[in-house]
């Protein structure tokens, strides 16, 4: 019953937030220098055709009208059209909107897998020459440009030993390991950023716990340390953890903006940066906003599940 | 196990003045400290923390370990419960719990001595239990770390536990976490904890400086009912002598990481024979008449590394003379006691005036 009320409310906090979430991204569009018209109407096109074009595509009325208009059709569901091929926005974004959600998910599975094991085994092994290895990579990972990384990976694992393919992407709905094997390398790229942030966070969160008061009384009730680690320990870095892992979430879904360029992917990443170039303002905001959308989400579970973890965290 | 007596009598006294002797067999003590020297860092550039600690606990005996902070008296309590780190820590002498050597004890021996044989509680009850679990499976897991039972049995004594430390509605409070109890409740859940197994030894580091002062009496009630009912012996580490006073046997005096004095509870409040035991006792304000400024020993303690060659006191002692300046020896008294002063023969120093 508290989860259900804690959930509601919630809920409505996420309300302001996306309205301001909104008028960001409208205000951010309409900040970018160049008018669409004019791109529209091409190089040759006379005052007037630009003139009609504005008219045409409602650019002419007040800012605050245009904006009143999209977030009434957003409300329902209504992204608006693209400027350039006339298509509903939101069909355009369902489209390529899985690609992106794959790459980013099976990122954040991979950052999990390695980094979590990673970030315990340099806690429990600390100022080690295992535990400075285990940084370093981790520095390493934070370091290096994820789009540099996938030309490496493309140049040394695809076209060198031909283990994956090069660039595009399969539709996960009409072939599952294909979707996987495609998605692979553009994931690991991705993910190194996240393997990084996590192996780092957790290896400090779980010293921290390793060295707390509470840790020496576990030892003096005569626990092993198997059992300090795995239960206590945990349990305990496992808060750590889920806000780690919707940072890194957040942070890789960004980030699949470059990588999908490098990959040649037809995601939601690469459509911002072609819908960009080509003053597609209404793709843009719509791709924009529904990425958002997915953050608040994301963000919204995290606080939930750490509500269900931390017994401190449920009273407030 | 519910009658034995809590200070030790007669006979007991005369066994403990023959102590250093070291006499086998059932006049074993509980724990006996010889010689502990605990040090710090690598074999180059090593610390020694404290020096030749020697003192005895007996069965069901309440000692209390007393002396400023910075003295020793925590290192030495966690040094005895093997909670100091193996790599970097230097041990010498020995600790022997009912004749078997401590310091030689592997990790995995210890596993079995702590929590079942020596318990441990410590100040803060806030930072030293786990703040998500319950406080009921922080007591169940210690009892299954220690006895082939089951999770409902665990429960049942962990509820036992609960009350026996005077927790109200026990079964309920199984389930509280740590947060959700005031600071006495807590520390009285961390001492369930530390008792669950019945150990034969509980020490107690400063279990009520974090507490209000009426839940500190409550806390020491608690303790002494462990000690008097159950035969608990207690190694009670406090800088208040106030409270040592109140409920222990025997009173060992710890000074820069040197035990300097140790006796009878009694004998020593009355005739302290160390300048520092009289001068701890001395700016006791239950202790010191009233209405006159409370006295205090001037400096403080020096830090490990920088003890002075001779007696360690002496920079801060009023009755220091050239010849404490040679490295002093600890002198066994008639009475069994212990002092480290070489003036304590010709020295009346002031105790308790009441």
């Amino acid at each position: 019953m508290r989860m259900i009320r804690l959930i509601g409310w919630r809920l409505l906090q996420v309300v302001p937030v996306v309205l301001m979430a909104t008028v960001a991204i409208f205000a951010l569009v309409q900040m970018v220098p160049g008018d669409p018209a004019a791109v529209i109407a091409g190089e040759y096109a006379t005052a007037d055709n630009i003139a009609a074009i504005r008219q045409e595509l409602g650019l002419d009325r007040p800012v605050w009208l245009q904006y009143a208009t999209w977030l009434g059709g957003a409300f329902q569901g209504d992204l608006s059209d693209s400027l350039i091929t006339g298509l509903p926005v939101l069909d355009e974004v369902l489209r390529r909107l899985p690609n992106t959600l794959l790459l980013a998910v099976l990122a954040l599975l991979i950052s999990i897998v390695v980094g979590v094991p990673l970030g315990i085994l340099a806690a429990t092994k600390s100022e080690t020459a295992l535990d400075r290895a285990a940084t370093s990579i981790a520095s390493l990972g934070v370091a290096v440009p994820n789009f540099w990384l996938g030309m490496i990976f493309v140049a040394t694992l695809s076209l060198g030993l031909g283990w994956f393919p090069t660039t595009g992407a399969v539709p996960i709905t009409q072939d599952f390991w294909g979707a996987l094997h495609h998605a692979a390398l553009p994931a690991l790229t991705l993910a190194t950023a996240g393997i990084a942030e996590i192996t780092r966070q957790l290896r400090s969160a779980m010293i921290e716990v390793l060295s707390s008061q509470y840790a020496r009384t576990l030892r003096a009730k005569g626990l092993s340390r198997a059992s300090i680690l795995w239960k206590h320990g945990l349990r305990n870095v496992s808060l750590t953890l889920l806000t780690v892992i919707g940072l890194v979430f957040n942070h890789t879904l960004g980030a699949t903006v470059a990588t999908e360029a490098v990959f040649a992917i037809p995601g939601a990443g690469s459509m911002i940066v072609s819908s960009a170039v080509s003053k597609d303002f209404p793709m843009v905001q719509g791709i924009v906003f529904v990425l958002v959308l997915i953050v608040i989400t994301m963000n919204l579970i995290i606080d939930l599940l750490y509500v269900m973890l931390d017994p401190r965290a449920a009273k407030k | 196990m519910l009658s034995q007596a809590s200070k030790p009598g007669p006979e007991a006294a005369r066994l403990g003045a023959v102590r250093d002797r070291a006499v086998a067999g059932p006049a074993e003590p509980l724990l006996d400290i010889r010689g502990l020297g605990i040090s710090f860092g690598r074999a180059a550039s090593r610390t020694a923390v404290t020096r030749d600690i020697s003192f005895a606990v007996e069965k069901g005996q309440c000692v209390g370990l007393v002396g400023e902070s910075g003295c020793g008296k925590t290192v030495t309590g966690l040094a005895l419960m093997g909670l100091l780190p193996l790599s970097g820590s230097h041990f010498d002498g020995e600790v022997l719990f009912r004749g078997e050597n401590l310091l030689r004890l592997s990790e995995r021996q210890w596993r079995s001595k702590r929590g079942r044989h020596i318990g441990m509680i410590f100040q803060e009850p806030m930072s030293a239990l786990d703040p998500v679990f319950t406080i009921g499976e922080q007591i169940s897991e210690t009892l299954r770390a220690h006895f082939r039972i089951n999770r409902k049995e665990a429960r049942e004594r962990a509820i036992d536990a609960l009350a026996k430390v005077g927790i109200p509605d026990p079964s309920v409070r199984y389930e509280a976490y740590p947060h959700e109890l005031s600071g006495g409740m807590r520390q009285r859940a961390m001492i369930a904890m530390a008792i669950s197994c019945e150990p034969a030894l509980l020490i107690a580091d400063e279990p009520t400086t974090a507490l209000d002062v009426t839940v500190q009496a409550q806390i020491m009630d608690v303790l002494a009912d462990l000690n008097q009912r159950m035969g608990m012996a207690i190694l009670f580490i406090s800088h208040d002598l106030g409270l040592v006073s109140q409920a222990c046997d025997r009173l060992v005096t710890m000074y820069a990481g040197e035990v300097v004095e140790s006796g009878a509870i009694d004998d020593v409040l009355v005739e302290p024979r160390h300048p520092y035991t009289s001068g701890l006792l001395r700016s006791l304000p239950t202790f010191s008449p009233r209405k006159s400024r409370l006295p205090s020993i001037p400096g403080r303690v020096p830090k490990a590394g920088e003890f002075p060659h001779g007696c360690r006191f002496e920079s801060r002692c009023a009755h220091a003379r050239p010849r404490c300046r040679v490295p002093q020896p600890i002198h066994t008294l008639p009475t069994g006691a212990h002092v480290r002063c070489c003036r304590h023969e010709e020295l009346d120093l002031p105790g308790v005036t009441q």
